[in-house]
């Protein structure tokens, strides 16, 4: 019996080694040399080349469109109900039209958002989505130029990649919700999310730091800020939130903790490389968008697109970063579609309003 | 220097792994031999040159003296000495000191006709440091991977360099060698404490045999490895600490370039349950 157990143990033992070889995803040398700090601070991005080279190859920008005529009709006057656009010529409006098309719904085409009978209908949600999405992305190119998205600026691409539905987007995590004979207890975490990296981390992070505009400004900071106590600091439960949230940073940028902090003192400016003043402003452009953008579609979408609270689909870092640094190589993406670069008109005189959800939407 | 009655018994001609008789000699009671000769050769340049690199940078302060290695521009090559050349020269002079002690230990060894597990111990010592400055700068193509040499700056490193995989405590090298740091401590103090407590009996009470310390344990948690085992045990436990620290080390960045955490998808993707 006992050697029976032995031989048992053995074989499993044999069987995980394996298995793990084979399926954890080693990588091999070459490694690509990133440095990021002074020499032998250890402040390194560690990739290696073939790694680099997939990545850079996944993430390349679309070919923009042949710029358009600016002369003509405008678009308002051409086209009925056309909210956002309407200052554009018409075949300026048309060029943005394909462009959202190639970059959101290429396989669906125009009758994703568009009821072909009648194009200015607003029968479809997608298209009240869509123009929530246009004034969105107005907004970060115009508000966070300088704080974030710099000369790259956004389009939908960034985000979209060709799908409807961007692929790094996040819902309220519930957590446990099996219900049996006692109330399931795990304290929000240790359930490998991957949105904290598969740690055991506090798994629904990104809703108390990333899913509403109005957040305390120290809300994420957990380090002492004197050498001593000299009251009750902050529970290590707080630390474990933040450190949950600095791993959805990483992972959405595709870079590690010494890409913006010396962590030989993490909290300290000083210390800090330029990129964590991006990332700070980051942080409030993601809330912004979530609160002001985001969470008042909440009426729009139907029920199979919020999540399984019931919430709106939320932006986080890697929704734009997709595992990059700088989304898409860094192009400068919106440049040829300057219309996307400022409020225009429309968008500008009143305060963005959400599109009116629908009358039998629920509350 | 008077010698020891017990010492010429060990003063044996013989046993050099190089030299011959050159340098089979000994002064005061410290063998020679050539491995002396080349240990203290690369241990006074390597220390001149710390105190020459210290005396370049920007510090006396002990705790703040850093000499660090080269930017990763420069790759496998030699780099400037005031960029990082000195570190390559001060890292050369450590491993040839370091080797050159674990031979010498070697000869002392073959002059006793006694094993070799004290050199191999130590072996395994020089192992972890030269994965450290040597075969994982090798494997990631740049020098400038090592550790730099500071008291405090190399504690910087050591944090920076775990958070290069966001969660280092995932590392399953690491939770091995971890393991095995503490359990030889625990071994060690469970050892230490018998052997204190047998040597030092009440008053009016004998010294205590193996067969006393071995019964202790069996009573207390039913096995005992006896006394001749719990030094192969200790050896066995010790090494196993540093050989798996040097593995966790050696697999960060060369074959494991994202956090730690997302390695163990493999076990939650098991087909068992996936």
């Amino acid at each position: 019996m006992k050697s029976l157990l032995v031989v048992a143990g053995v074989v499993v033992a044999a069987f995980l080694t394996i298995a793990q070889f084979g399926t954890a995803g080693w990588s091999f040398p070459p490694i690509a040399a990133q440095q990021h700090g002074f020499r032998g601070t250890g402040m390194d991005q560690i990739q290696t080349k073939r790694e680099a080279v997939a990545l850079k190859d996944a993430n390349q920008a679309p070919a923009p469109a042949d710029p358009a005529d600016a002369g003509g009709d405008k678009a308002g006057t051409t086209y009925q109900n056309v909210q956002v656009l309407k200052d554009l010529s018409t075949e300026q409006f048309n060029r943005v039209m394909t462009s959202m098309t190639e970059w959101v719904a290429p396989e669906q085409g125009c009758t994703y958002c568009h009821n072909t009978e009648n194009m200015a209908s607003d029968d479809l949600y997608q298209k009240k989505v869509a123009r929530r999405m246009l004034q969105m992305t107005q907004y970060i190119n115009t508000n966070w130029k300088e704080k974030h998205v710099n000369g790259s600026g956004v389009t939908c691409y960034t985000c979209h990649r060709g799908q409807p539905v961007p692929k790094n987007i996040w819902f309220e995590n519930p957590g446990l919700t099996a219900k049996g004979l006692t109330q399931p207890r795990n304290n929000g975490q240790n359930m490998a999310s991957p949105d904290v990296g598969l740690a055991s981390l506090p798994y629904d992070t990104l809703t108390e730091y990333l899913g509403k505009k109005d957040v305390n400004e120290n809300a994420i900071r957990v380090n002492a800020t004197t050498a001593l106590p000299e009251g009750k600091g902050k529970p290590i439960q707080e630390a474990e939130k933040t450190y949950g949230l600095m791993m959805h940073m990483s992972q959405s940028l595709g870079v590690n903790c010494t890409y913006c902090h010396n962590t030989r003192a993490i909290s300290q400016w000083s210390q800090s490389t330029p990129q964590r003043t991006t990332a700070w402003y980051g942080i409030r452009m993601v809330r912004a968008l979530n609160g002001d953008y985001l969470e008042p579609l909440k009426g729009t979408f139907p029920p199979n697109r919020l999540g399984p609270t019931g919430d709106v689909p939320k932006v986080g870092c890697g929704t734009c970063h997709n595992g990059q640094p700088k989304p898409l190589n860094g192009a400068h993406v919106i440049d040829a579609y300057p219309e996307l670069a400022k409020a225009t008109a429309s968008a500008a005189d009143a305060k963005p309003a959400p599109a009116s959800p629908p009358a039998d939407a629920p509350k | 220097m008077a010698m020891l009655s017990f010492e010429r018994k060990y003063r044996v001609r013989g046993g050099t792994l190089v030299g011959g008789d050159l340098f089979d000699f000994w002064v005061g009671p410290f063998y020679v031999g050539f491995f002396g000769v080349t240990t203290l050769f690369f241990a006074i340049l390597g220390t001149a040159l710390i105190v020459y690199g210290a005396a370049l940078g920007p510090t006396w302060n002990i705790w703040q003296i850093n000499i660090a290695p080269p930017d990763l521009k420069y790759g496998l090559a030699l780099a400037p000495l005031k960029e990082g050349g000195l570190w390559q020269i001060i890292t050369f002079c450590a491993i040839g000191s370091f080797v050159s002690w674990a031979l010498r230990e070697v000869e002392i060894c073959r002059k006793l006709g006694i094993g070799y597990h004290v050199p191999f111990a130590f072996g395994v010592a020089i192992f972890a440091y030269v994965s450290l400055v040597v075969i994982r700068p090798f494997l990631m193509g740049a020098w400038g991977y090592g550790f730099p040499y500071g008291i405090l700056s190399h504690l910087d490193w050591v944090s920076n360099t775990g958070y290069q995989y966001l969660h280092f405590h995932y590392n399953p090298a690491h939770m091995l060698a971890v393991s095995f740091f503490f359990t030889t401590t625990f071994a060690l103090s469970l050892h230490g404490s018998l052997i204190l407590a047998s040597t030092n009996p009440p008053k009016g009470e004998t010294v205590k045999t193996p067969e006393h310390e071995d019964t202790y344990f069996r009573d207390t948690i039913g096995y005992s490895i006896g006394t001749l085992g719990i030094h192969r045990l200790g050896l066995f436990l010790a090494l196993s600490a540093g050989f798996w620290s040097a593995v966790c080390i050696i697999i960060s960045g060369p074959f494991w370039t994202r956090g730690w955490p997302e390695w163990w998808g493999w076990w939650l993707n098991l087909p068992v349950w996936r």
